[in-house]
């Protein structure tokens, strides 16, 4: 780098390193000083690095507690105590790697409630959005799987009910479940393979994380105001700024993550799971873990199975389709008076799934989760692209630090 | 502005986990007790502990097995380490093949875990009326009032109401689901002569041995605590360092 000359780049051995391969100048680019943002991010913008936080706490923990778990029917419970018990520090891994799970999810819908709310799916970030989606479901389905092996009784109902749902496909349904389990019940095959691959989807997701950031780069951040940057007046470079403001929110998450891990860490998780698994009792009510719950009330919302199954997914699908569902041509919700209402009108409706999710689907809970699973679907099929062609968005302004200077005169802070 | 909307955010999530996600399936909510271990300085009563153990041995153990829990943890109890010798001894432990291939019987060690009154389920249940007694090292995890539960379950034992007939071996029970329980009512006035001379109620004996229990089933609760006090005090004051430097490096923009 012709331009880095001068302080950390001077160093005799990292410009000897450099001339060979140029890691520095490569992350200076990707988070450095080289890599321009707009000035006018949020707190909110802090989600993306912290799920990637996320994701290294869970493969680091991960990999030291296969050192101790042994993934067999007859074994996993036991291994699982035997780190809670015996192993030095066993019981803060696994609290980390149990609570982590909730942590990431909590910070991954925040992230995409946020990209919601700011248009960031719009072009041209849609690969982007994407590319977050599929790490979605990634997550989901390591979730799910590594809930599986602690060989508890929500590890093996929640396996059963979940791999059962394939079922309801017309013809081919029973033997794929079949081939799931890999005999004809959930099973020691089933946890082998569920351990197989709840180990191999992280890195799978680590290879989709390196494409989304090569995405973001392409375009960059997107900003509260949701338009595009229009010279160096408006960018910063990410470093030093929001490397010490990410530091901050850092800081502030691992508290929060530090409350439940160490001072309510079954508070997420349900107590079945301390009763070993038995396929010859039903737990009287199975749920999935919390960050499932609204999806498991769109299934159960729908009387019959296999247009039950068809929602749960088509709710995540649709959000393959927002770039052109969401017809509107400004980003941000800041400009936009009808589609910023019926954001919180989509998170009242998503934290109604999570109620009805969490309840047995009958009488009231039943009736939210119905009117909530017709709200969002309506929310994307119907009200975005109506909302997109009749709302009059408000005046947009002509750069962002025209915008953030007019704030700043106005005594608050960008 | 922004503010509000991080709150309403921070409130739905919190609403979302408020969601009853367990069953409650007919079960009278058990009375929340004071513990010692409750809150984030809490820790275990030693005293209280050992009582408990007293009557987990006396009464439970000639039913319920403990296999997760070993001889050697009860140093945590308050225990020494000569006692728990002593006390691993007083019990009687499968061991082998020797070498003539033949198992046999020996003293309890302190690395031994408890020993399982029965040779397996189908044993156990042949024992007590088809019921399996379950065990106990999880329990007050595997129930979601845990020690509260435990505790009102062991002094909920009462005539059944007029109208309410109970099956035949079973008992009424007012804080188990569905109310019969084959258990019978496990612990009388007096069943134990405590050694520091503590009055041996019903409610003090379903007190002591629920706290044990509790132990039983989450040993490192302390340490987790006293770590967490140290690491949260870290973290505020590093997020207050990072906090100050943003300030500081964000005043050469605007």
């Amino acid at each position: 780098m012709a331009d880095n000359t001068s302080g950390f780049f001077a160093n005799p051995l990292v410009k000897w390193i450099e001339y060979r391969l140029p890691v520095f100048s490569t992350l200076d680019h990707m988070v450095g000083t080289q890599y321009p943002t707009p000035k006018n991010l949020s707190y909110w913008w802090n989600f993306g690095s912290l799920a990637g936080l996320c994701l290294v706490i869970q493969i680091l923990t991960g990999i030291v507690l296969v050192m101790h778990y042994t993934p067999h029917t007859s074994l996993a419970f036991d291994s699982v105590e035997h780190i809670m018990r015996d192993v030095n520090y066993g019981w803060l891994l696994r609290y980390m790697h149990a609570n982590g799970a909730s942590m990431f999810f909590i910070v991954v819908y925040i992230h995409i409630f946020r990209g919601l709310y700011y248009g960031s799916y719009k072009a041209p970030r849609e690969i982007l959005w994407f590319l977050g989606l599929i790490i979605f479901l990634l997550m989901m389905a390591t979730a799910f799987m590594g809930y599986v092996l602690p060989w508890g009784q929500m590890s093996f109902w929640g396996a059963t009910v979940i791999t059962n749902l394939f079922s309801a496909i017309p013809l081919v349904g029973e033997p794929i479940v079949t081939w799931l389990w890999g005999g004809f019940s959930v099973d020691n095959p089933t946890l082998n393979r569920f351990f197989s691959l709840h180990y191999l989807l992280p890195f799978v997701i680590v290879g989709i994380v390196i494409l989304h950031v090569l995405a973001l780069h392409q375009h960059g951040s997107n900003n509260p105001l949701g338009i595009d940057t229009k010279g160096p007046q408006d960018r910063i470079p990410f470093h030093p700024y929001y490397t010490i403001k990410d530091a901050f929110g850092v800081g502030v998450f691992l508290i929060f993550f530090s409350f439940f891990l160490f001072y309510a860490p079954n508070y997420l998780g349900h107590p079945d799971n301390y009763i070993p698994a038995n396929p010859l009792v039903t737990p009287e009510h199975i749920v999935p873990e919390w960050y499932f719950l609204p999806f498991y009330a769109i299934l159960r919302s729908v009387p019959d199975k296999l247009g039950g199954v068809l929602l749960m997914f088509g709710a995540i699908l649709i959000l393959f389709l927002l770039p052109w569902l969401d017809t509107s041509k400004v980003r941000s919700a800041k400009f936009r008076p009808i589609y910023k209402q019926l954001f919180w009108v989509f998170l009242i409706a998503c934290v109604g799934l999570t109620y009805a999710g969490g309840l047995p689907p009958e009488g009231l809970a039943l009736v939210i989760g119905r009117v909530c699973t017709v709200y969002y679907f309506a929310h994307f099929l119907i009200l975005m692209p109506l909302v997109g062609w009749f709302e009059k968005p408000l005046k947009l302004p002509a750069s962002i630090s025209e915008a953030v200077l007019k704030d700043g005169a106005a005594g608050s802070k960008a | 502005m922004k503010t509000m909307t991080m709150r309403a955010i921070l409130a739905a999530l919190t609403l979302g986990f408020a969601a009853p996600a367990f069953a409650a399936g007919g079960e009278v909510a058990p009375p929340a007790q004071k513990w010692s271990f409750n809150g984030p300085f809490g820790t275990f009563d030693r005293a209280e502990l050992q009582r408990g153990y007293q009557v987990y041995k006396e009464v439970c153990s000639a039913c319920h097995a403990m296999k997760y829990v070993a001889f050697r943890n009860l140093t945590d109890v308050g225990f020494t380490a000569a006692e728990v010798k002593a006390l691993a001894a007083t019990f009687e432990v499968n061991d082998g093949p020797n070498d003539q291939g033949e198992m046999f019987k020996r003293a309890g060690l302190p690395s031994d875990k408890f020993p399982s009154p029965f040779p397996n389920e189908k044993a156990a249940r042949a024992s007590n009326g088809g019921a399996y007694p379950l065990d106990l090292s999880l329990i007050a995890k595997a129930r979601g009032a845990g020690p509260d539960y435990i505790r009102a379950l062991l002094t909920g034992y009462k005539d059944a109401p007029a109208g309410f007939t109970v099956g035949e071996g079973l008992h009424y029970n007012e804080y188990f689901a569905g109310h019969q329980i084959a258990m019978p009512k496990p612990i009388n006035e007096d069943q134990v002569t405590y050694a520091d001379g503590t009055k041996a109620s019903v409610e003090q004996m379903a007190h002591d041995v629920s706290a044990f229990l509790m132990w039983a089933a989450e040993p490192k609760l302390e340490d987790r605590k006293r770590m967490g006090f140290k690491v949260i005090i870290f973290l505020v004051v590093l997020s207050g360092l990072f906090f100050a430097a943003k300030k500081r490096i964000w005043s050469k923009i605007h």
